[in-house]
């Protein structure tokens, strides 16, 4: 699901071609479910914060699940599932979108055997990767054989690897216990609504028992799966985090709703993402002009909730077979052919040494920012805004404004640099540099940030922020996130006591459309 | 009569050929394909067939009228 929560998209029938049928099978991204989550929560982010120490154990290397981890550890997702058993209006399973299908980031329909192979040889070559979820195409619990025979088969050689799977939650309540058997410790229920009558405008149909179900009926019957596998979860210790897609003028404000609802029943996380929704993606939604919401629609919603549990904010909606941090994509290394030739070692000690040296990297990063927030001790004001931080990875200010395929949001206050999102910008750079046009999509993509934070800048681009009331800031190159963005808003705010500036409030920003797959 | 895929729009999903009480539904090509042997149309197990039933693509697993009806033997 790619976009989105688990899954992704199924479709409204028309011709294609077979070529086109075949890449387009392999291709139904998915997603929501495989982004990940965070604690991101209060100005505390990188820490355990308010979790108990239990969870906190079990997340803290999840790219997904922690906030703070993803910019160190990697997962991946290996497409074994292609079969689904409910009907999503925002899925089209049929089509890739024309905008996302570039030559060489193909999803591959994988064997058990062959995804077991994949994640050996990507497991040895990049060891920060510590988690392998199962997300689609479709939906891994309507192909249990498929999606247990893979876990079965990576827990046999590589036992540090977590497991996780996202499911609409359907067939859930059947597979708990072989789900707990495995040991898999995350899983993820794309739970979009607890009431059928709003169910209805978001699933045409669900098939369950032999028999397909529509309307509310189907939406009734699908709730009550998913709250009940939600419990049995929760009754087992498995971790479950929730994924919730915002459709505006159907779900949008019921989500708070939804939130009490999982919450009550021991989800330890829950995110809310955009409705991605183009009609070239030939979705339902896609075609009845369905928007989604902008940024600060999103930003209020997940605000609300957030008094309620721990929301995420960093989930990318990726693709179901993405290999690499989040945010970035390797997959097309790994292809079906080169893993099967390749040889693999896998090597333990060498990927535990390697997770040895990222933790003193993180202590480290946690130590400056909280170093740098005893300077903001005493400051009273009640200004908050946003900055957009250019990154790489290891919370370092390390990417060129340039090459940035998305940039992290960081709300500022006095209490601190509070991570609360992202925005995908893989269109500027292959559009080349200084164009206009992809110029223009960066500044609509971060219109709501007082400042954007990077490496390194040209003069034209920088020009151009200037012109649109961005201040671009390079002083920091290569240092920490965080700890930068607490003495830029100490100056800041100095100067605005001073008089010397006045604050202004920002618009709202654009959420960019379709699966990210920056492959390029 | 059986069933048969419209393969221009299969997507190759692969959720048919798990419910086919008759195993009548194989892969070939990347496609998927029903043998005319062996579907019963789900007469005798299920109330509708159930390819049809699960198929994310509408009007993709139709009935094939080059067959004669499907006759359950009494
Ligand atoms: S549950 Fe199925 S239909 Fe819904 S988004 Fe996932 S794969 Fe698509
Ligand atoms: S109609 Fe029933 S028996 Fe025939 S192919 Fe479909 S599932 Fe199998
Ligand atoms: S369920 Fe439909 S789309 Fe999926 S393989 Fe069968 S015929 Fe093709």
């Amino acid at each position: 699901m790619d976009a989105s929560t688990h899954h992704e998209q199924q479709s409204a029938g028309a011709n294609i071609n077979v070529e086109a049928v075949m890449q387009e099978v392999a291709e139904h991204k998915g997603c929501g479910t495989s982004g990940g989550s965070g604690k991101a929560s209060c100005g505390s982010a990188a820490g355990q914060g308010d979790l108990p120490t239990e969870i906190w154990e079990k997340v803290k290397n999840h790219p997904c699940y922690s906030e703070e981890a993803h910019h160190h550890y990697a997962r991946m997702h290996v497409a074994v599932a292609p079969a689904c058993n409910i009907q999503c209006n925002y899925c089209n399973r049929k089509y890739d979108c024309a905008n996302e299908s570039r030559p060489g980031v193909v999803s591959e329909k994988l064997t058990p055997e062959q995804a077991a192979k994949k994640v050996l040889a990507v497991a040895s070559t990049i060891p920060q990767m510590t988690v392998l979820g199962v997300a689609g195409p479709g939906d891994p619990l309507a192909n249990p054989e498929k999606t247990f025979k893979t876990f079965e088969l990576i827990a046999k050689t590589a036992p540090d690897i977590k497991l996780c799977l996202s499911t609409n939650g359907l067939a859930l309540p059947d597979h708990v216990d072989t789900i707990a058997a495995f040991n898999v410790d995350h899983v993820t229920i794309t739970i979009n609504m607890v009431d059928p009558e709003i169910g209805a405008k978001i699933y045409p149909w669900v098939f369950w028992k032999h028999k397909r179900y529509t309307g509310v009926e189907a939406a009734k019957l699908l709730t009550d799966r998913q709250l009940l596998g939600l419990e049995m979860l929760t009754e087992r210790g498995i971790l479950a985090k929730i994924n919730s897609v915002m459709i505006p003028g159907v779900n949008d404000k019921h989500l708070v709703e939804v939130n009490k609802a999982v919450k009550s029943r021991g989800a330890f996380l829950h995110n809310i993402m955009p409705l991605i929704s183009a009609p070239e993606h030939g979705t339902v939604f896609g075609l009845t002009g369905q928007r989604g919401p902008t940024a600060q629609e999103l930003k209020a919603l997940q605000d609300s909730c957030e008094g309620e549990m721990n929301m995420m904010r960093h989930c990318r909606q990726c693709r179901a077979d993405a290999v690499g941090l989040l945010g970035e994509d390797r997959s097309a290394e790994f292809t079906t052919d080169k893993i099967m030739a390749m040889e693999v070692d896998y090597d333990l000690d060498s990927r535990k040494a390697y997770q040895a040296k990222v933790e003193i990297e993180r202590v480290a990063k946690v130590a400056a920012k909280e170093e740098e927030l005893t300077t903001l001790a005493g400051e009273m004001s009640n200004i908050k805004l946003l900055i957009a931080v250019a990154t790489k990875g290891s919370g370092l200010i390390n990417e060129h404004f340039g090459h940035a395929k998305e940039f992290q949001v960081y709300e500022l206050s006095t209490s601190g640099a509070k991570f609360v999102g992202h925005r995908r910008v893989d269109l500027y750079c292959q559009g080349g540099y200084g164009e206009d046009e992809g110029l223009d999509t960066i500044i609509r993509a971060i219109n709501d940030c007082h400042a954007v934070f990077v490496a390194k800048i040209g003069g034209c681009p920088k020009a151009d922020l200037i012109k649109a009331g961005i201040e671009p800031v390079d002083q920091f190159a290569h240092e920490f996130i965080e700890k930068s963005a607490i003495a830029w808003f100490k100056t800041y705010l100095d100067k605005v006591n001073s008089g010397e500036l006045q604050h202004i409030e920002r618009g709202d920003a654009e959420i960019r459309q379709g699966a990210l797959i920056a492959a390029a | 009569m059986t069933l048969k895929i419209v393969a221009s729009q299969c997507t190759s999903c692969s959720a048919c050929e798990a419910e086919c009480p008759n195993v009548a539904i194989y892969e070939k090509g990347g496609t998927f394909i029903i043998n005319p042997k062996k579907c019963t149309e789900c007469i005798g197990h299920f109330d509708s067939p159930q390819c049809a039933a699960v198929c994310p693509v509408d009007d993709t697993c139709v009935i094939d009228t080059s067959y004669p009806r499907y006759q359950p033997r009494a």
